[in-house]
């Protein structure tokens, strides 16, 4: 009972600050430069009063900053995200459209980088003092200090351009009419370069903080209880040093999850996959409005989703937190 | 098993260099079948090209859609929609005999009456620039189903350059009559009279064409398919043209320095062709209204001060032509006498003493368009400063760019302008005092203002008789020239890359917006 009051006090919480973020945003986007109207008008490479007025009237853009956001808002309140005039589609049908192709990326991500970065941490940490765990750590800092976009381009130039083993782009093979298994087979093969070089940076950072945090937690008095108690190594790794290590990863976990929608603008631009980041992007440039602050709210949502899951699993994963604890 | 493959490709490469040795014979027949691969960034904002002006757009939609002519490099109008055409001696009616058998992609009849919708209604209300050239149109109007009349108020001698796909391009009434333009449905599924419908877009990956099976040119297309591939990066673009994926990357699609590498790669070919309309001249925009750029003075020693040599050689690869005066080298009304200013940076400090410049900061603005044009600014900033000329880089992203000039806040600014074919369609309005007006960046932004100008360009786009108007443009372009309202950097070079199997990929002025009608692919 406390647990779901709980919950419901986080979603109020959640519903204000979604709608915080969103009249924040609204000011900050129409604070900079140029408007959508100015920004079609200038690449149609000719235009006239008549034409920026025709466009500012539809887009709305002739009416007060005040009264925009009025009308932006009480659509919001009832779902509708408006419409992006510069692609002439609903913004929620474009974002819907583009979403999964983000989280299919972001969430491979997410996995190879959680999964490898505490498998290799583990390692790191128990062979501490030998070199495999030395080279552990060397490849991690230097993932971990590489640019992404240069991981990148170097991941198509050498499996793409010169061996030719994986696509250097997109999303599927353009023309090949799979369907069905075929289909899926050729999107991951798509995902693989994608997904790699997007999660080697995270891969790397989890894989520094599980070393980290399992030699802390190893040099406990109740990890000595345990040997004393003369447990096996292997399960004193992972049921005592392994699970009181991993909070801190739980959180950046979240972090990262949080990140789904909106983080991948770089990786997502190189491998010109269609997701959320690019669509964010080419929106701010080209002022955009409306398909921005739906993007931005995605994003905010999901961030305020994943928090919330994080102290569910942070209570699953050490009973110790109670609520309130945090 | 070794020496068999090695055999086999030896003979391979000789099957090569005979079929290299024989491309005469090989370019005689066009073949059909075969997919072009292109690549298109920034993604359109949509491909209903009557409605939407962006360059994305007339790249892709130029296929779906047709007007009533094409030109050539020339610029001499060949037929399209049209199959013939008059003008009346008097210069004010010009009649269009239609192609008998066109239809619409939806199977609908083309006739007559869609062209005088398309120009008298639709694009008079969503295109700013054709709405600006039927300004001189008194009425449109179809004697019947093959016939279009065209009056105009007084003679227009430009007139009969203004009917290609982009500019006029064909609207099917029977889909848009007495609806709202800006909301149709068919806007997501144009349909056009081209030689390629459209058939699938995923946004954010690729915009799929099929052949037109009933086009009315018989034979054509030769494609079956054209996928326009949207990758945002320059440097994927280049690596998916480099293992084959993408046959063809037309202009601005691959950054500068990747140029010569791409095109020199085996197999690859590069033109320069279909430029000639469109013929994009990069000048930089010279606040006249105050500051030290309002003296005239000031603007010839920047003039005086550009190696602009250095600028074509060095970052446009050589490409592209260092102009001599306002107007391009690709129109008729081109002076070819014009001395073009020297690089002579002791002219221009000769000129900055005179006027007595003190060192007054002046402001440049960088077209955010890429690496290039940032490096295009450093290298103006260098010549400037080389002179003597105090200057501030200012940054901005292209709506950043698009506020300042339209609202003449800026001293010297980078830009480039279209030609389209004539001086009245795409130079006039650069410098007559009309046409200043805040909210544009494609008007007089320089804010010039020449009564005699004025006067000039007025009598020279109503004036039928050819060696009258050549007579006004070489006065207009000498006045121009020596009042350097703003300064003339380069005509810009349009580069296509394209495997070398790929045939008749441009053959007008209009380029790769004029649609791949005659492109075929040898097998």
């Amino acid at each position: 009972m406390a647990y779901v009051s709980l919950i419901l006090g986080r979603v109020g919480k959640a519903v204000i600050v979604l709608l915080a973020i969103l009249v924040f945003n609204f000011f900050l986007i129409h604070a900079a430069p140029g408007d959508p109207a100015a920004v079609m008008a200038g690449e149609a490479g000719a235009t006239d009063q008549q034409f920026l007025d025709d466009l500012r009237e539809r887009f709305g853009l002739d009416q007060p900053l005040p009264v925009q956001l009025w009308r932006y808002m009480s659509g919001v309140l009832q779902l509708d995200f408006g419409y992006s005039y510069r692609q002439q589609m609903p913004v929620l049908d474009l974002i819907l459209d583009r979403l999964p192709a983000t989280l299919l990326l972001t969430g491979a991500a997410f996995c190879i980088s959680l999964l490898f970065g505490i498998i290799a941490g583990t390692l790191a940490a128990m062979r501490a003092k030998r070199p495999s765990g030395s080279i552990i750590m060397g490849l991690a800092l230097l993932f971990y200090a590489t640019p992404l976009y240069w991981v990148a381009m170097m991941a198509v130039l050498v499996f793409s351009v010169t061996l030719d083993w994986l696509p250097a782009y997109g999303y599927s093979t353009v023309g090949a009419g799979y369907t069905g298994l075929a289909h899926a087979g050729d999107v991951a093969v798509h995902l693989i370069l994608p997904a790699l070089t997007l999660g080697l940076f995270f891969m790397a950072v989890y894989t520094r903080m599980t070393r980290t945090s399992m030699l802390s937690v190893s040099q406990q008095d109740f990890v000595k209880t345990a040997r004393a108690k003369g447990l096996a190594p292997g399960v004193i790794q992972r049921r005592h040093i392994l699970r009181n290590a991993l909070l801190p990863i739980i959180t950046l976990a979240g972090l990262q999850a949080g990140q789904m929608v909106g983080g991948a603008v770089l990786t997502e631009t190189v491998f010109a996959w269609p997701g959320i980041g690019r669509l964010m992007y080419e929106a701010l440039m080209q002022r955009d409005y409306n398909l921005l602050l739906g993007i931005f709210f995605f994003c905010a949502l999901l961030v305020i989703l994943f928090n919330m899951l994080t102290d569910v699993i942070y209570r699953l994963a050490d009973p110790r937190i109670k609520q309130g604890a945090t | 098993m070794t020496l068999l493959s090695s055999v086999t490709g030896r003979l391979t490469a000789a099957a090569l260099s005979l079929a290299v040795a024989l491309p005469a014979v090989a370019q005689e027949t066009p073949q059909s079948g075969g997919v072009a691969n292109v690549a298109i960034q920034p993604e359109p904002p949509g491909l209903m090209l009557p409605l939407v002006q962006n360059a994305p757009t007339q790249r892709v939609a130029g296929n779906i859609f047709e007007g009533l002519l094409r030109y050539d490099a020339d610029l001499k109008p060949m037929p399209q929609l049209a199959t013939s055409w008059e003008i009346s001696d008097d210069g004010l009616a010009y009649t269009f005999h239609l192609h008998p058998d066109v239809i619409w992609h939806d199977g609908e009849a083309f006739s007559a009456a869609d062209v005088v919708f398309s120009a008298d209604v639709f694009l008079r209300e969503t295109n700013p620039r054709t709405r600006a050239i039927l300004d001189h149109v008194a009425s449109i109007e179809a004697p019947d189903d093959e016939t279009v009349v065209f009056t105009l108020k007084q003679p227009f001698p430009a007139f009969i350059q203004a009917f290609e796909v982009g500019t006029l391009p064909i609207v099917p009434k029977h889909l848009y009559e007495g609806t709202d333009f800006y909301h149709n449905p068919a806007n997501n599924h144009p349909i056009g009279t081209g030689p390629f419908e459209f058939a699938k877009w995923d946004r954010g990956s690729v915009i799929e064409l099929d052949k037109n099976p009933d086009y009315y040119e018989a034979g054509k297309p030769y494609l079956d398919k054209i996928y326009w591939h949207v990758i945002p990066d320059a440097a994927s673009r280049a690596a998916a043209y480099e293992n084959g994926t993408l046959n063809i990357m037309p202009a601005g699609s691959v950054e500068n320095f990747d140029i010569p590498r791409l095109a020199e790669m085996d197999g690859s070919c590069m033109t320069e062709a279909g430029n000639e309309y469109f013929n994009p001249f990069a000048m930089l925009w010279l606040n006249n209204r105050e500051g030290p750029t309002a003296d005239k003075r000031f603007r010839q020693a920047v003039m005086y001060a550009l190696d602009r040599d250095f600028a074509r050689n060095v970052l446009w690869n050589g490409l592209g032509k260092v102009p001599n005066g306002p107007f391009s080298s690709t129109l008729a009304a081109h002076d070819d006498d014009l001395q073009p200013y020297p690089y002579d940076p002791d002219k221009a400090e000769e000129l900055l003493d005179e006027m007595g410049y003190d060192g007054e900061p002046v402001r440049l603005l960088p077209l955010p368009y890429g690496e290039t044009w940032t490096r295009w600014a450093e290298a103006v900033r260098q010549n400037l400063e080389d002179v003597g000329i105090n200057i501030e880089t200012e940054s901005s992203d292209v709506a950043g760019w698009n506020q300042k000039i339209s609202d003449w806040d800026y001293d010297i600014a980078f830009t480039y302008l279209f030609q389209y074919g004539d001086p009245s369609l795409g130079i006039a309005r650069t410098y007559v005092s009309s046409n200043i007006a805040k909210g544009s960046p494609w008007n007089n932004v320089e804010g010039y203002e020449n009564p005699e100008i004025d006067k000039l360009f007025a009598d020279a786009a109503v004036e039928n008789d050819a060696d009258k108007r050549q007579a006004m443009y070489d006065q207009i372009q000498q006045t121009l020239h020596d009042d350097v309202p703003l300064a003339w950097i380069m005509e810009l070079a349009q580069p296509t890359i394209y495997r070398c199997s790929v045939h008749d990929l441009i053959t007008t002025g209009i380029g790769l917006n004029d649609g791949f009608k005659n492109a075929w692919i040898e097998q």
